[in-house]
């Protein structure tokens, strides 16, 4: 009980950061809401789609996936932060349990998601996204997108506690991010690739997830769904099968490497 | 405490513990003194449970380090050369924040965050954010959480590092108030006169291993004391060498780019006094003449036959090379 106890602590901590600079919070929602603005009134005009309410139903799906990719930066900077002040050193030494500092973390930054998916959905909801689906399936697709986030949180700290310097970190995960939100279907089909770019946007989980919101907000997923390949026909299944593998790969290994963290 | 510990970095192609054995008697003060690279850090990091040696065996207030790591943390603390606390969070929500995850529940973290927040001075300054801090305060409030549970061994690894002479005079001030109160404590530190003024006991290491140990004036002695140093124009020097050897009774020694002539003395301003009475009827004018006390660097002279500062230059690129 003390273990959820101490994550408790850090996480609450983390909440604590955030009203102490407000700051953060402003500026991981103004980039996404930004976006939501940026794509749908530049891009929004000349992409027909055919579908009713137009680029923004198929766009907002898209840039809600791009900005919990993003939680992996958040993730990675922070304990980045972490560990160039010293503070794991003294983290390390508490008799707590030795876990706790991650998983505080990663669950912090996922209740950071929240405020952020809401504040886009209600920025969304005001340029025109309309999902079709029932209430239900709306709340399952945003539960999937925090779970997402979640398992990508977990690579986020083995980039985090493996990075020398808080700024690389940053470009790193950025250099990651960036090719994997955009190879992807979560803002234009991928059908004006190259060839070999579409095999890589079909299995991209970027656009599993993307595919598998679309779906749960009551869309068809018209963007470059290869028709007949398994990610294009199962996206929900691809997701979560995706998820399941990066948390089982990434929990171990970044607790194995928060123990060892310095020798 | 420590027993032949061995702990290699980069393949073991630096060795920065290399079979070091320390113990601290209960109730006392054990100052490790050493260069930067000597491997204080790595000691303290071994002792706190942060590393584990690649070899050897160490012990806490009886407690395996190695074999029951979890069972070391609830008995000591750990304040570092950084301030290892949050800079965005207040001094108090620190304090409280650790005393939270030492298991003392929420009501008894305040009480004794605000009790040590009073005892290190840092109750006009509990509600603003570490960052606004002076160096000073931060260390304060740094030792303040190591000293949350009442620790039986409190590490401190070079506690002034870095600040100004006034923070390392308040910094004494309350480490020594710590000692009155009877904790052991292993104060790791590059500078002679912090170790002289906190420990009962000093270990001088270097290269990964304890090449001295004793009491301050133990080492005092064995360094020599102050050294009378003399700088004087070329043609002087062989006949200063002369003077300062006789007023002395100790060889003198001479840096030729310097032209600065020095000897260990013991009598101190009358031995200055003697040297300048004794230059001055030889006709010979001084460019500068003075008593120095001794310096680390003494100490690793006297010891290892190199001075401190080159060694920190040679640990420095290996260190790098290492990142």
């Amino acid at each position: 009980m003390s273990a959820v106890n101490d994550v408790a602590i850090i996480t609450r901590r983390q909440l604590l950061l955030l009203t102490r600079v407000p700051e953060v919070l402003i500026f991981s929602t103004i980039q996404p809401v930004m976006f939501v603005l940026l794509f749908r009134f530049v891009f929004g005009g000349s992409i027909s789609t055919g579908q009713p309410g137009g680029y923004v139903q198929l766009l907002m799906p898209g840039i809600f996936v791009q900005t919990v990719a993003f939680t992996l930066a958040g993730t990675a900077s922070g304990l980045a932060e972490d560990m160039k002040k010293g503070l794991i050193d003294r983290f390390r030494s508490l008799p707590i349990s030795q876990s706790a500092l991650v998983v505080g973390r990663t669950l912090g930054d996922s209740l950071l998601n929240i405020v952020v998916l809401a504040v886009m959905g209600i920025a969304g909801y005001i340029v025109g996204w309309r999902p079709s689906a029932g209430l239900g399936n709306v709340a399952l697709g945003f539960l999937f997108l925090l779970f997402f986030g979640y398992a990508l949180s977990w690579v986020g700290v083995l980039v985090g506690l493996s990075a020398s310097d808080a700024r690389v970190v940053q470009n790193v995960s950025f250099i990651v991010t960036f090719p994997l939100t955009f190879l992807s279907n979560a803002f234009a089909p991928t059908t004006g690739m190259p060839r070999i770019l579409q095999y890589f946007a079909e299995w991209n989980p970027v656009s599993t997830m993307v595919a598998a919101c679309r779906q749960l907000f009551g869309l068809k997923n018209q963007f470059g769904a290869t028709a007949g390949s398994f990610p294009s026909e199962h996206p929900l299944t691809t997701s979560l099968i995706y998820m399941v593998i990066i948390m089982l790969i990434f929990i171990p290994l970044s607790l194995r490497k928060y123990r060892h963290s310095v020798d | 405490m420590a027993e032949q510990l061995v702990k290699t970095y980069d393949k073991g192609r630096v060795r920065a513990l290399d079979g070091l054995s320390l113990d601290v008697e209960e109730g006392t003060v054990l100052s490790v003194l050493g260069p930067n690279g000597a491997g204080k850090t790595t000691v303290v990091r071994i002792l706190t449970t942060l590393l584990r040696p690649d070899s050897g065996s160490a012990s806490v207030a009886g407690i395996d380090v190695i074999k029951s790591p979890e069972k070391v943390r609830e008995v000591i603390g750990l304040s570092g050369q950084y301030a290892a606390v949050d800079e965005i969070l207040t001094g108090y929500d620190n304090l409280v924040m650790f005393g939270e995850l030492y298991h003392l529940g929420k009501k008894q973290a305040v009480v004794r965050a605000n009790e040590l927040l009073e005892r290190f001075s840092l109750t006009e300054a509990a509600k603003r954010p570490i960052k606004t801090y002076s160096g000073g305060m931060r260390r304060r409030l740094d030792l303040a959480a190591s000293l949350i549970v009442k620790p039986k061994v409190l590490f401190l690894d070079e506690p002034t590092t870095g600040l100004d002479p006034r923070g390392r005079q308040e910094m004494w001030g309350v480490i020594q108030e710590l000692v009155k109160g009877g904790v052991t404590l292993l104060l790791t530190t590059q500078y002679l006169e912090e170790a002289d003024q906190l420990a009962d006991e000093i270990a001088v290491i270097d290269t990964g291993k304890v090449i001295a140990r004793g009491t301050s004036d133990a080492l005092k002695k064995q360094v020599g004391g102050e050294r009378l140093e003399v700088v004087v124009e070329q043609v002087h020097v062989a006949k200063t060498l002369e003077i300062v050897a006789a007023v002395s009774g100790n060889k003198a020694t001479l840096d030729e780019g310097l032209r600065l002539i020095s000897a260990p003395v013991s009598t101190g301003s009358a031995a200055l006094f003697e040297v300048l009475k004794s230059l001055d009827s030889a006709g010979i004018h001084a460019l500068d003449v003075g008593l120095k006390r001794p310096s680390l660097d003494d100490v690793f002279l006297s010891l290892t036959g190199h001075a401190a500062e080159e060694k920190k230059a040679e640990i420095e690129e290996k260190k790098r090379g290492r990142k």
